[in-house]
């Protein structure tokens, strides 16, 4: 196969970005670079305390400061019956109970049941001075005990975070056969166990949030700019579910983003009382977050507790496994927070194993926390850390090679309905474990450990394959799961009279490429320059209604209504092209960009096509009406399942606790890919988050008090250029079975592959010291004390125990 | 209170608020919102520009210090007809951002790099890049971006 060459544009080509002109020169229109005139700077006052009472909020002096339009409260927003922050959601207990919804409203009410709980709005004139009058404000807070370990809060006598639940619980949900995995753990030939924690981590966007609020009284609708990543979930959930207005009275537009990676999914508190206060004010309100802020309000990830358990015969084959996890949830359900530690992580503890019976039981748990919600992934990068550790801990105890224990477990045969519910369409797990190994260089690296030896380094080499669920669907089953959303997307494509086009899609690029990915299709599609393309997302006054991105589902889901809609431009474009040649539409055909009487040399170029249909004057205006203009929604049979092998090399100094990341390879299974340079760059960040995740990043709450510790860049590790090594990127590809593109998604694969790949390796490396388990992040402390203790249980105790 | 300075060639005049840091004077009284703010602890680079030749990140800085100062900003390095200064084609050629947040402050501090290093190591390029973070590109083409840029600003 030709390579495509740099200058190509097609299917499979590394065209270089189309976006990056304005991103390279400053262009770019991120929330806070909108400017409305009359507008005004919003600044939240939030509470110090993670639970307490609010007894009173004296708001006088901060109103007759400098440059204040308002102050607001909890009390004003009851007043003006504004409702609740809604979850997006509904779990069903394993008792067939709906799981506990307590009230989230925007402005605390009564209660703040987390640090940087919002208390009081404040407008001004300026941002300083709005900042400024907040110190003005006295809260007479009655301060509460707390809880923020998600464990500690199902404790008997724990601190009560909302009334309607006594125990902490939003629910206990569970799947699999419990009785079926029991019976096999009583016969098997070795049982496994292991207990981990998946850290808390912050998203971090290095864009903080940010929204601009306009009221427009002359026809009493909204515009609402604001950095998310899904405009029309955004505008559906604060117009019908919070401020109870007619969805065509909003127009939310998500101008460029900076960046998501989940925590602009969701429908913020912000947001709600910045839309109310910019009608209350009749002025533009806009507010950005600090990072601080960033820190306390943007959904966290992860948070999980777990006991896993795998039952294994005597060759290695996997007959069950068990799982429980205790899920923090926050101290209020975020969007999607519940879907997240249950549908989305559960579905998917099969990996690429063949184990017949799993059940896993989950509790999902209220704290007196910052809202947890997807991060990165969503639920997949927590199972795929659940098995890989199991799997890997398998392979040590029963001494068997961890890529032999792999291959003797990969599913072979398609489709394969897992017992966890997923009905797999396709994959080819050797390909990608043969292709990481082999990238890797395994066979090298006895040599290397040797080497690293000499120099008194600790080196080790971690394994992990994993599997994930893209492009969320088909929405009836996601319905019937609990969603209240929809899992299509949709894609119109309006054909201009010169030939040129635009493209509206539903989902929404907040980094990802788009206007080049789906120009790529496009052009490649109708013939047409790819400069003749132009992709418009993000704005709820153009788009038809979409669902946005997350989950890796844009060109899965949203590149397939796009397709779709292509076809119907197609089927059009014959229908004008037959009249236009006088043949039948049936004899016409469509390609390189000319429909053409089969087997014959009469075409017409599609740009002529396009004037025909604009230009109606040689035209069947009584059977074809004019316009090419074409929509398509999209909903999909199937979840996608992207799959893949990561390999870590580490190097521990065994003197420090300090571990290196000598090499990460990454072979996955995308299905087919449009832009191979913007799906690599996909993986590296995703490796990038997942490296994070497993050697620097962990969001630490005080238990006694549950105040942040890891409020900032100086005490949250992100990974920098120098944390991190080159990585080793290759692909093998299973075309998708259900979508006309074959795409299956990339943008998640890295973070959900590398952390147990990289846990893997650091207990690899230790374990010659006795070294079993670890917890993420694996510091240079937590390394260093794990290497102490080994080396003390190895050695008889000096001191006998008292 | 008065503050004057050049900014990208232009003289820039203003009365200001004291406390106005460098950045707030370069987006909101210049408008020039290419130079963005990702962090509050000068930890991010965002918000990097050039002040008399050396990188200096403008969330961190009060705009009163830079009294007659010359500031270079993302908007002041291209060419007159829009044609891309030499590190930002090799940001957009190596595939050096995703989302492009901080890539404004990224470029910024990598002509910075390229000016006092040129033939600067993978190696010291990940050093010398540990004052911006990039959370969407694993800083991987990053490194490649900086690298090929500075070849082609000093002519290789």
């Amino acid at each position: 196969m030709n390579a495509p060459s740099e200058h190509e544009t097609g299917i499979g080509a590394s065209v270089r970005r189309k976006e990056d002109y304005r991103f390279v020169t400053g262009s770019g229109k991120y929330t806070d670079d909108v400017q409305i005139p009359g507008q005004t700077y919003a600044y939240f006052l939030r509470s110090p305390h993670a639970h307490a009472t609010i007894r009173s909020i004296d708001t006088s002096a901060a109103r007759s400061a400098p440059g204040v339009i308002a102050v607001l409260t909890g009390d004003d927003l009851a007043a003006d019956k504004v409702g609740g922050v809604p979850c997006g959601w509904l779990i069903t207990d394993v008792n067939g109970q709906p799981m506990k919804e307590p009230p989230h409203p925007a402005l605390a009410q009564g209660k703040v049941r987390h640090v940087g709980d919002q208390v009081a709005l404040i407008v001004a004139a300026t941002y300083l001075q709005a900042k400024d009058a907040a110190e003005l404000i006295e809260v007479d807070y009655d301060a509460l005990p707390a809880v923020a370990d998600a464990r500690d809060a199902l404790k008997s006598g724990a601190p009560v975070v909302h009334d309607i639940a006594h125990d902490n619980k939003c629910y206990t949900w569970a799947l699999g056969d419990k009785a079926a995995v029991d019976a096999t753990f009583a016969r098997a030939h070795h049982v496994t166990r292991i207990e981990l924690i998946n850290n808390r981590l912050v998203p971090n966007a290095i864009e903080p949030r940010a929204a601009l609020a306009q009221y427009n009284r002359g026809d009493d609708s909204y515009t609402l700019y604001v950095a998310n990543q899904n405009p029309h979930v955004e505008r559906l959930l604060l117009t019908a579910f919070v401020l109870g207005l007619p969805e065509h009275k909003m127009r939310v537009i998500a101008p460029d983003v900076g960046g998501g990676f989940g925590s602009k999914i969701f429908l913020y508190a912000e947001d709600v009382v910045l839309a109310w206060a910019s009608k209350k004010l009749n002025r533009p309100v806009k507010w950005t977050a600090e990072r601080s802020e960033s820190f306390l309000t943007d959904a966290h990830g992860r948070d999980h507790a777990t006991v896993a358990e795998m039952a294994v015969g005597a060759d290695g084959k996997f007959l069950a496994m068990r799982v429980h996890t205790v899920a923090n949830l926050g101290a209020y359900l975020s969007t999607f927070s519940t879907s997240v530690p249950t549908i989305l992580y559960a579905t998917l503890l099969a990996g690429q194993y063949s184990t017949p019976h799993i059940y896993a039981e989950i509790d999902g748990v209220f704290t007196n926390t910052t809202p947890v919600d997807a991060y990165r992934g969503a639920g997949r990068p927590e199972a795929a850390y659940v098995v890989e550790r199991l799997v890997s801990t398998v392979a040590r105890e029963m001494n068997i090679d961890d890529v032999e224990l792999r291959r003797r477990n990969f599913i072979t045969s398609f489709p394969y309905q897992t017992p966890v519910a997923l009905q797999y369409d396709i994959g080819d797990f050797n390909a990608c474990l043969d292709g990481a190994v082999e990238l890797a260089d395994v066979a090298g690296f006895p040599a290397r450990r040797e080497e690293a030896k000499r120099r008194g380094k600790l080196r080790g080499l971690g394994f992990s394959t994993y599997i994930e669920a893209c492009g969320l669907a088909p929405s009836n089953i996601a319905g019937a799961l609990g969603a209240r959303a929809g899992l299509y997307e949709v894609g119109e494509i309006r054909v201009h009279p010169t030939g040129s086009v635009t493209v509206f899609t539903g989902s929404h690029s907040h980094g990802q490429g788009h206007e080049t990915t789906f120009a790529q299709i496009v052009s490649a599609r109708l013939g047409i320059p790819f400069e003749q393309v132009d992709i418009v997302h993000g704005d709820t006054g153009r788009v038809p209604f979409g669902m946005g991105t997350y989950g890796s589902r844009s060109l899965a889901v949203g590149g397939s209504a796009i397709v779709k809609a292509l076809d119907k431009i197609e089927a059009k474009g014959k229908r004008i092209a037959a009249h236009l040649l006088e043949a039948s539409a049936s004899d016409i055909e469509f390609k390189d960009g000319k429909f053409t009487i089969i087997g014959t040399d009469r075409s017409v170029p599609f740009a002529q096509i396009a004037l025909a249909a604009y230009v109606p004057h040689n035209y069947p205006l009584d059977k074809l009406e004019p316009g090419l203009n074409e929509t398509a929604f999209y909903d999909p049979t199937n979840f996608t399942f992207p799959a893949g092998a990561h390999i870590c090399e580490v190097e521990v100094d065994p003197e420090t606790g300090a571990v290196e990341v000598a090499a990460m390879t990454a072979v996955d299974d995308f299905g087919n890919i449009i832009n191979p340079m913007i799906v690599e760059g996909q993986v590296h960040g995703g490796l990038a988050q997942g490296i994070g995740q497993a050697l620097l990043e962990n969001c630490v709450y005080d238990k006694s008090t549950a105040q942040l510790l890891s409020g900032s860049y100086m005490d949250y590790a992100m990974p920098r250029a120098e944390d991190l090594p080159n990585f080793k990127v290759g692909s093998r590809v299973t075309p998708c079975t259900h979508n006309p593109l074959g795409a299956k998604g990339c943008g998640e694969a890295g973070a959900i592959g590398s952390p147990p790949a990289v846990i893997n390796a650091v207990i690899n490396a230790l374990s010659p010291l006795g070294v079993t388990h670890l917890d993420m992040p694996a510091s240079p402390e937590r390394v260093w004390n794990a290497i102490q203790s080994a080396r003390q249980s190895a050695q008889p105790s000096a001191n006998p125990a008292p | 209170m008065k503050v004057s300075m050049t900014v990208n060639g232009i003289p820039a005049n203003a009365e200001i608020d004291p406390r106005t840091l460098l950045v707030q004077f370069l987006r909101e009284n210049l408008s020039l919102t290419g130079t963005h703010v990702g962090c509050d602890t000068s930890q991010c680079g965002a918000c990097t520009v050039i002040v008399n030749g050396n990188a200096v990140k403008s969330c961190s800085a009060l705009a009163a210090q830079f009294q007659d100062a010359q500031v270079t900003t993302i908007e002041g390095i291209a060419g007159p007809g829009g044609e891309l200064h030499p590190m930002q084609a090799a940001f957009k050629e190596c595939h050096g951002l995703q989302c492009g947040f901080c890539t404004t402050g990224m470029i910024m501090c990598a002509i910075d790099i390229a000016k006092h290093h040129p033939n600067a190591s993978e190696r010291e390029i990940r050093e010398q890049l540990k004052g911006n973070m990039c959370r969407c590109t694993g800083y991987h083409n990053i490194v490649k971006a900086v690298q090929a840029g500075a070849a082609n600003m000093s002519g290789g």
